[in-house]
């Protein structure tokens, strides 16, 4: 869209104005509108009005009290669940991002490796990203009952301690996603062009060097799509933890999601306080994403 | 390719911007907080067909559902019930406090309603209240805590009393009286184990919400009153369990818990299936909720109040009370149906049929209560019993992160040493302004 209106704007300097590129001009704005009127009423009003609350007294009960900054930055940083919440969302983001990246390329390669089950197999493993992901949670809540589920007789406790808290929400994270995953990877597999496996074949390639000099190289920014989504997905996790571990045992399972929740209407129902932890959020986010834009960027070219 | 992750950059600014916008949108149109004036109309209100609403959290659904359907059967007035699952009710009221969309008349857990009328949830109604012939025979917890600077802000809804269950059945097993309920924490403790040494599959002496600050608080804290001390301090504001009362308590259940004879799910119970074990019969004796005696069908079941270390007798008077919102316009219509809920006709044909408790000790031996003499030992308990009163009470108890549920879970299960701190912890919560 930015293409034709720039076009059209070089085009004016050149030439003189001529009704016809105005109507273009005009034209692309309308193809625009759309776009813009969704970004502006969904994404700039509310961020207008988060950056707002974040810097007023706004107690959840009783609305804006006025201007306070920068009070509810203090606060966030001093709430005693910040520095664990943000240690334990990386801890969980790399453990998410490596099962899921590793899980999806080999289902995805086993998929279209094997030529009998195919269907079978790319259906099975796709059938779990057809369920919401409360509503996952919420099968895997009583799964993981100690009281009701039907594991119960093993005598394990999966959400008992912290680590058997963070795994089996994790498990629940990768029985979700890994179809999901597979599905982008078996995409990016099949934009990789026959010829150059060919002419891997008739080199003498070896199956590994086959993956490691032509699949993993021409994957690339599949593996860039798929990091970004998953590593984003993972920093706001909430319903999982939400529904599955409410944080416990023992907070040992906050993310900073939660933390914005519970900060909001949980208790201290101050949503100034928030909206600071939803803008620090926002601002973190945007940089991990640009950082790794970038990387994916250079290794490319 | 590229396309591709530009458009993930965008979903992951939509993701938060529409997250953040959830945010916004609960608190925008915020503003005037002022408290509305004082509700005053005629003793009975208006009956004149007017639609009114009322919110009340999902614990409360059966109670609720009975005395609003009584109402609009007989009144011109008809009443619209919305019932909202517990964990979401403080966020929804929040939503609607921020923008002006109370309904007429919600209700609010009684431990949360110092917190509320402060913020000028509710609107005043002493006056009528004060024209009421029974006002000193309702629940004293519940009007203390709708009360600020002597103004009345709300009525008791549902009260819900946790009081000491014990399955008769299990206790004739183990060699028990079952006519008779352990007279101490002590023998609870024993009575536990006893029936834990029967042996039988999947049966426990005794149960708890051990991750579930609501239900630890409403069990537990009856012990120390029992034992004539206090949890708090009369403000609210200072955390009170290093004294020995307390002390006792938490070593009592750390022994129990050690030795095996508290249901192994309670470790991470946190409050949705918490009373579940006692229901199906598999647990000896626990602390429980009095609404759910007209639930607990399938076997028999023994009623006493909750004691202390060395004896005594207390509860927690819980349940909702509640009010005339601040954004109501039918003050009138809405006072009518409080006045009719604190009347004999819903108080006795309403409530205490379905053998639930009334809210006015002048009711206490109704004729339903006479049926069952353990509705006449919840409602004798319920004179005794108290509310605890804090500005901060979600956050200090309730919440899932609470402090006071750390404190719970060293004592029982982690360290035991560190209760100075994880006191000072919830009076640091407490005194939070």
């Amino acid at each position: 869209m930015t293409l034709f209106v720039t076009t059209g704007r070089a085009r004016r300097l050149t030439r003189t104005v001529s009704s016809s590129s105005r109507r273009r001009a005009v034209k692309g704005w309308l193809y625009a509108a759309p776009t813009t009127i969704f970004v502006v009423v969904l994404f700039l009003i509310p961020l207008i009005l988060v950056v707002r609350m974040s810097v007023s007294r706004w107690p959840l009960l009783s609305g804006n009290q006025g201007f306070n900054a920068p009070d509810n930055y203090t606060k966030v940083i001093h709430n005693r669940f910040f520095a664990d919440s943000i240690v334990f969302t990386l801890k969980y983001t790399v453990l998410a991002t490596v099962l899921l990246i590793g899980l999806g390329l080999g289902l995805a390669l086993l998929v279209q490796e094997s030529s009998r089950w195919k269907n079978l197999l790319r259906a099975s493993f796709l059938v779990p990203s057809a369920l919401g992901l409360a509503s996952a949670s919420l099968l895997f809540y009583v799964l993981y009952s100690p009281l009701a589920g039907p594991l119960r007789g093993l005598g394990v406790s999966f959400l008992g301690t912290p680590n058997a808290a963070l795994y089996s929400t994790t498990f629940l994270i990768v029985w979700r996603f890994a179809g999901f995953y597979m599905l982008l990877m078996l995409v990016g597999l099949q934009g990789i062009p026959g010829d150059v496996y060919e002419a891997a074949r008739v080199d003498g390639a070896s199956r590994w060097q086959t993956f490691r000099r032509i699949t993993l190289p021409l994957l690339r920014p599949t593996l860039a799509l798929t990091t970004i989504l998953c590593v984003t997905g993972s920093l706001l996790a909430f319903e999982q933890f939400y529904i599955l571990t409410k944080g416990g045992p023992d907070n040992s399972t906050i993310t900073v999601v939660q933390l914005i929740y519970i900060v909001a209407f949980q208790g201290q129902n101050d949503l100034g306080v928030a909206a600071a932890l939803s803008v620090i959020v926002l601002v973190a986010l945007v940089l991990i994403n640009i950082l790794q834009l970038r990387a994916f960027r250079t290794d490319e070219r | 390719m590229i396309a591709f992750q530009r458009g993930s950059r965008l979903r992951a600014l939509l993701t938060i911007g529409v997250s953040t916008a959830v945010l916004a949108l609960a608190a925008c149109g915020g503003g005037g907080s002022s408290p509305e004036s004082a509700v005053s109309v005629g003793a009975e209100g208006t009956d004149d067909g007017t639609n009114l609403t009322l919110w009340t959290r999902a614990p409360l659904e059966k109670q609720a559902k009975l005395l609003v359907a009584a109402y609009n059967k007989s009144h011109k007035n008809q009443v619209a019930l919305t019932v909202v699952p517990n964990d979401d009710y403080v966020a929804k009221v929040g939503a609607a406090a921020g923008s002006s969309g109370l309904p007429d008349l919600f209700a609010a857990d009684i431990v949360y309603v110092p917190n509320w009328v402060k913020q000028g949830l509710f609107r005043d109604i002493s006056s009528n209240v004060d024209q009421l012939s029974f006002k000193d025979q309702i629940n004293q917890g519940h009007m203390k805590a709708g009360t600020m600077d002597g103004k009345k802000y709300v009525l008791p809804f549902v009260l819900d009393l946790s009081m000491l269950f014990w399955n008769k059945d299990l206790f004739k097993a183990a060699g028990l009286d079952p006519e008779k309920a352990p007279a101490t924490l002590e023998e609870y403790a024993a009575d536990a184990k006893k029936i834990q040494a029967l042996g039988k599959k999947d049966t426990y002496g005794t149960a708890t919400g051990l991750n579930c600050g609501g239900c630890l608080v409403f069990t537990w804290f009856p012990s120390v009153w029992a034992a004539g001390d206090q949890v708090m301090n009369a403000e609210g504001n200072q955390a009170n369990f290093t004294n020995d009362t307390s002390k006792k308590i938490f070593q009592t259940w750390r022994d129990l818990w050690s030795s095996g004879a508290v249901l192994p799910s309670s470790k991470d119970e946190t409050g949705a299936t918490w009373t579940a074990g006692f229901t199906e019969g598999k647990v000896g004796l626990m602390f429980y909720p009095a609404t759910l005696l007209s639930s607990t069908t399938k076997f028999d079941a023994g009623v006493a109040g909750i004691p202390g270390p060395g004896g005594g007798s207390s509860t927690f008077v819980g349940g909702d009370g509640i009010g005339v919102s601040k954004d109501s316009k039918k003050a009138a219509q809405a006072w009518n149906f409080l006045n009719w809920m604190m009347s004999e006709d819903a108080q006795v044909e309403v409530l205490a049929k379905d053998n639930d408790v009334v809210s006015r000790t002048d009711l206490a031996n109704n004729k339903y209560a006479a049926k069952d003499p353990r509705l006449v030992t919840i409602n004798q308990v319920a004179g005794k019993g108290q509310t605890p009163v804090a500005l901060n009470f979600q956050q200090a108890y309730n919440a899932a992160n609470s402090p006071w549920l750390t404190l719970v879970r060293n004592q029982v299960f982690g360290d035991a040493g560190k209760l100075e701190p994880d006191n000072q912890q919830i009076t640091s919560v407490l005194s939070s302004q």
